[in-house]
């Protein structure tokens, strides 16, 4: 995932300026990811290298405005249409973190596990209050805000069972039978 | 017995429990428990099973005594009291929501609500006027005269939590509330359950879902009758809860 399909599927909505993309991007993401407009001009420097958008025309105030090619109109159908890849993720720190405590002399897994259960369930917490700053029908912004809210706790909750089955495991493995 | 208008509603201090004590299969099924919780506070107790959180909510409601500590609801400590008493200070203070069979089948909805004020002595016409209203505050009030049957798992979670705080009721007892509904109906059942907390209820959770436990102001995590970790602040009275940035937990584009 880049920003850079984000961008190239509001172009296909119709022309825009670079701060009308940054302003559009992050309010239909519910203001999840803010973007700062250097990496917008970067990434639409990028779109026109590659053929998937182009400049036509510039304003008194020096503002460009961008729009899509047909190859770019292509290129987001493909992005819709397709799956997002689920390649290999990010490092994840705490899975490291984990893996290590295991073979770490003078340190107790079992304490990594809970100091990062603590902090999974505070931002379980913290998500699930701004969950319930946002209305019971929700429209726009707001519920894309909701649909980024209820991922970022689904993904919080796996975090949580999880670390609960790692303890699990290692009390399973300490005991020398499974259970 | 004096009336307690402020304070906490639910108070346990060292408690625990042993069962079959002295003997081969002892058993601590909860060791040194303290805690307290207030009105317009939701504390949630997390475990695996066997960790002790039922036990936790059996003592919090009087239904099981602890071995060793004190429990005081609504001000007045368990300790001391004859069953027959603490049955009576049970119906009187503490409302119950349960995973399933919580609704009475032959009753309507309303009929359910006014079933355990009519037992505290209320007139029927008075007890009616309380369950409706008690039906208002978690939204079903339009549902009042269907039978559990007709109603879904969610709309009958919210009627239990009604009937839990119906009257001068003020400390709901749930246990996995939302275990058979799907994410949606339990969502909008914590949703009543904190919106009843923040209007003044005090509440006590027993969940294994992380994702429940989260509308917690509190969770407190149990393993082997043991208290593990506290995670969230003490809560005064209503209140906004410390801020959470969560635009900042996921950082921009790389």
């Amino acid at each position: 995932m880049s920003i850079r399909h984000s961008l190239l599927s509001l172009l296909a909505e119709g022309d825009r300026h670079g701060y009308q993309l940054r302003q559009e991007f992050e309010a239909r993401t519910g203001g999840t990811w803010p973007v700062n407009i250097g990496q917008v001009y970067t990434t639409l420097g990028r779109l026109c290298r590659d053929g998937l958008a182009e400049e036509v025309g510039k304003q008194d105030d020096g503002s460009v405005t961008y729009r899509i090619t047909p190859a770019g109109k292509a290129e987001v159908d493909t992005w819709w249409a397709g799956p997002v890849a689920r390649t290999a993720p990010d490092r994840d720190e705490t899975s490291i973190k984990v893996a290590l405590a295991v073979s770490s002399p003078g340190v107790d897994v079992l304490d990594v596990l809970e100091a990062e259960r603590e902090e999974t369930l505070r931002a379980l917490q913290a998500y699930t209050r701004a969950k319930t700053r946002i209305p019971d029908h929700p429209t726009g912004g707001e519920l894309a805000r909701l649909l980024v809210l209820d991922q970022q706790i689904f993904t919080a909750e796996a975090q949580a069972r999880w670390l609960d089955h790692c303890e699990q495991r290692l009390a399973a493995t300490t005991q020398g039978s499974a259970r | 017995m004096t009336e307690q208008t402020t304070g906490d509603l639910l108070r346990m201090t060292d408690a625990g429990r042993v069962h079959h004590a002295g003997t081969p299969t002892e058993v601590h099924a909860l060791r040194s428990f303290s805690l307290a919780v207030a009105p317009g506070e939701l504390v949630a107790v997390m475990g695996p099973s066997g960790s002790g959180k039922s036990t936790v909510l059996h003592l919090a409601g009087g239904l099981d005594v602890p071995t060793s500590g004190e429990v005081v609801l609504d001000g007045v400590s368990l300790g001391g009291l004859s069953v027959r008493k603490r049955a009576a200070l049970r119906r009187r203070a503490v409302g119950y929501v349960f995973q399933d069979l919580n609704l009475v089948p032959a009753l309507t909805a309303v009929e359910n609500v006014m079933l355990p004020r009519e037992l505290d002595g209320v007139p029927t016409a008075a007890a009616r006027a309380e369950a409706l209203a008690a039906l208002a505050e978690v939204d079903v009030a339009d549902l009042g005269d269907r039978f559990p049957e007709e109603l879904s798992g969610g709309q009958q979670q919210r009627v239990a939590i009604a009937r839990a705080l119906v009257g001068p009721r003020r400390l709901v007892l749930a246990d996995e509330p939302t275990g058979a509904l799907d994410s949606l109906a339990g969502e909008a059942v914590m949703k009543v359950l904190r919106a009843r907390v923040d209007a003044g209820a005090a509440g006590l959770l027993v969940t294994h879902d992380a994702q429940h436990a989260a509308w917690a102001d509190r969770v407190v995590r149990l393993r082997d009758g043991f208290v593990v970790g506290t995670t969230g602040e003490v809560v005064h009275g209503v209140g906004e809860a410390p801020a959470g940035v969560v635009g900042g937990v996921a950082g921009g584009y790389r």
